[in-house]
């Protein structure tokens, strides 16, 4: 394995393959009132060096995309019923648990909202580095723990040696994520997915820790999927943004182009007033009247038709599929469709 | 550390002086004294005779002197005399307890064995057949009583199949040598032990149950598993010492009633511990000894007790930082 200092990996924006390709995942719930779609039809691709954000109102399917690209939906109730999650050159989605195991926390790395839960209280934080660095990359033990040390100081822990045999409560909620950062890269991954990785924290530590992983990111070259319900988290750290509602991508695009002249209703109305989110940095997503319908109720035509400014009869009759009204850009809306026709 | 642990044991003495107190309230009231029964057995009836005997015994002073009297007397480990045994009342238990610890470790260590592990394979294999079978038995063992239980082990294992003895604690009259003998006390044991045991095995099952399927909900699991860990390394570094936890909580709450369990046990195995000293003393009126006895397995309770506080100390962290 490489040690820390060397860096194979490739360099953003050389190699234009993608990292990620996922295609087409569909997860279905089994649920005793029968089967729910909670996320449909999603794809996207993340390249290596590249960050794409996925937003979209609490219940839209963001955590449950993540966990399927990550092997970990819960299951019951939660399938992967369909799709394919390319990771360089294997489709993760036909690997057994066993062959998974070796990807997740390796090539694959996940960290999670709240970082006080997200670690094992009875465990030392230094522990819990060296259990991946264990799993993935064992060493002696002496070997393994200075590696652990040096991830914690990469992580900008102050007097790591010191905190190394701290347990989580003994650590403030952001140096716990910075931990939980430390684990996620202790095998440098090709791709690191972050659910919501700040909101649990102060909005003072949410900006270091951001800036942290755009630092890890830009000297490893992973690729970075951050989900959020934060437009300013989305301005200052992605390349392109994602905007999921009902389980289904509505919108997608550069976060210039995106932010510059957001196409479907939705995402307009996620970015309220203010046509530039960046004017307000870690506003939330505004109100949009009316809420994300339930799985099980969704209306029948575009899921949005209920709560759209612009909806009109076809809206309420068919789905609107995904088009590309320019290069690299995807909307679902008839709305948009008809503006272009 | 050291502070909370002598804390922890200063605690103790007021629980044990509140147990004289109690105890020795109980003895006064209740009807009849070892004089009614001494008198009787030695056929005494001369009433200037008994009058000696109650002077002798002290037993003519305000009942607030003899409570004071026998704090003092606890304090500086004389728990009296047993007119019954000829002996100190401490060498009286001191025969009596060590085969009465024997069975409580045992019954401890079969319903934490049986109990985490069967939890465990619940929790793993919840709602399959297996966590099924281990409710079900879980529930049964959990509803019979104890007496009940044992009985049944005897009739199957002794007298049935004749593999196991009957009762007491060793074969009497052959000398085994030292392993030899160890291997007979364990014979001995294994029924009183399993009777007991299997009990607090089946409250174990649940508890532990519960609680790994409670752990298994935390967001940490899931980090766990995002590391790549397999099922076996999650369940075993990650589930399992988050959900011991309330089971020792509940071993350091029963730990009495484990004793109080054991009298029962000891009385339908003939076991020689100090469950059969204690009833046998209550029917003789023997109270220096019931009182003894009381006053000894509290304080064996409180100093387990405050062991189980500790060894929970050391399995949460948490706890350790206060
Ligand atoms: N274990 C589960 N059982 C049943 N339904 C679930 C389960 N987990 C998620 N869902 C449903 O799946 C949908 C998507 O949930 P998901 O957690 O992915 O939302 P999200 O976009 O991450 O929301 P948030 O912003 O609140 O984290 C929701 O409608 C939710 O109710
Ligand atoms: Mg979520």
């Amino acid at each position: 394995m490489l040690a820390l200092t060397e860096d194979k990996r490739p360099q953003p924006g050389r190699d234009a393959g993608p990292l990620l390709s996922v295609d087409e995942i569909e997860v279905t719930l089994f649920t005793r009132a029968g089967k729910l779609t909670a996320v449909d039809r999603l794809s996207l691709e993340v390249k290596s060096g590249e960050t794409l954000a996925i937003v979209g109102e609490s219940g839209c399917g963001k955590s449950i995309s993540a966990l399927a690209l990550m092997g970990l939906l819960p299951w019951p109730p939660a399938k992967l019923t369909h799709g394919k999650v390319v990771l360089e050159d294997r489709d993760l989605a036909r690997l057994s648990e066993r062959e998974m195991q070796d990807v997740r926390g390796k090539d694959l790395a996940m960290i999670f909202q709240d970082p006080m839960s997200s670690l094992n209280p009875v465990l030392t934080v230094g522990e819990q580095i060296v259990e991946v660095i264990a799993r993935h990359d064992p060493a002696s033990r002496k070997a393994m723990r200075e590696r652990a040390l040096e991830l914690m100081r990469k992580v900008k822990i102050p007097d790591a040696e010191r905190r190394f045999g701290d347990y989580p409560h003994q650590l403030s909620g952001g140096m716990n994520q910075r931990i939980v950062i430390a684990m996620a890269i202790a095998c440098q991954p090709k791709l690191l997915i972050a659910d919501e990785p700040t909101t649990a924290l102060d909005v003072t530590i949410q900006a270091q820790i951001l800036e942290l992983m755009k630092d890890l990111q830009a000297e490893t070259g992973m690729g970075l999927i951050i989900i959020t319900h934060d437009l300013g988290v989305v301005a200052e750290t992605a390349d392109r943004v994602l905007v999921m509602y009902a389980g289904r991508k509505v919108e997608e695009g550069t976060v210039d182009t995106v932010f510059d002249e957001p196409l479907h209703p939705y995402t307009r109305g996620l970015m309220g007033a203010t046509p530039s989110a960046t004017d307000q940095p870690h506003g939330r997503l505004s109100e949009i009247p009316g809420s994300v319908p339930a799985l099980a109720a969704l209306p029948v035509g575009c899921a949005f038709n209920n709560r759209c400014p612009s909806a009109f009869e076809r809206c309420f009759a068919e789905r609107p599929v995904l088009t590309r009204p320019a290069a690299g850009r995807q909307v679902a809306c008839f709305a948009v469709q008809q503006e272009g026709a | 550390m050291r502070r909370i642990l002598l804390r922890r044991f200063a605690q103790i003495i007021p629980l044990i002086l509140g147990v004289i107190v109690l105890n020795f309230a109980l003895i006064q009231m209740s009807p009849g004294s070892f004089l009614d029964v001494m008198t009787a057995e030695q056929q005494v009836s001369d009433p200037a005779m008994i009058e000696r005997m109650r002077v002798l015994y002290g037993m003519d002073k305000p009942v607030v002197v003899q409570l004071l009297k026998y704090i003092w007397s606890v304090m500086t480990l004389d728990f009296g005399y047993s007119y019954r045994q000829n002996e100190t009342v401490l060498a009286v238990i001191g025969q009596a307890l060590p085969a009465t610890v024997i069975l409580m470790l045992a019954s401890i260590a079969i319903a934490l064995l049986i109990g985490v592990l069967a939890g465990v394979i619940a929790a793993v294999k919840v709602n399959t057949i297996w966590d099924n079978l281990i409710s079900v038995g879980a529930v049964f063992f959990f509803a019979a009583p104890t007496f009940w239980l044992g009985i049944m082990l005897m009739i199957v294992f002794s007298v049935r199949l004749g593999w196991l003895p009957v009762g007491g604690m060793r074969d009497i009259g052959v000398d085994h040598g030292v392993f030899g003998d160890a291997l007979d006390v364990m014979r001995h044991l294994a029924l009183p032990a399993l009777s007991l045991g299997l009990f607090y095995a089946a409250m174990y099952t649940r508890v532990m149950r519960a609680s790994m399927l409670e752990v298994f909900r935390h967001d940490f699991v899931r980090t766990a598993r995002a590391k790549g860990l397999s099922g076996a390394q999650v369940v075993l570094r990650h589930v399992f010492r988050n959900a011991l936890l309330p089971v020792v909580t509940l071993l350091g709450l029963q730990l009495g009633t484990v004793l109080g369990g054991s009298v029962v046990i000891e009385t339908v195995f003939s076991w020689p511990g100090i469950g059969s000293l204690m009833l046998d003393s209550v029917m003789s009126r023997n109270y220096p000894v019931v009182l003894g006895v009381l006053v000894l397995s509290s304080l064996i309770v409180a100093v387990a007790n405050a062991l189980v506080d500790i060894a929970y100390f050391r399995l949460d962290p948490r706890i350790r930082a206060r």
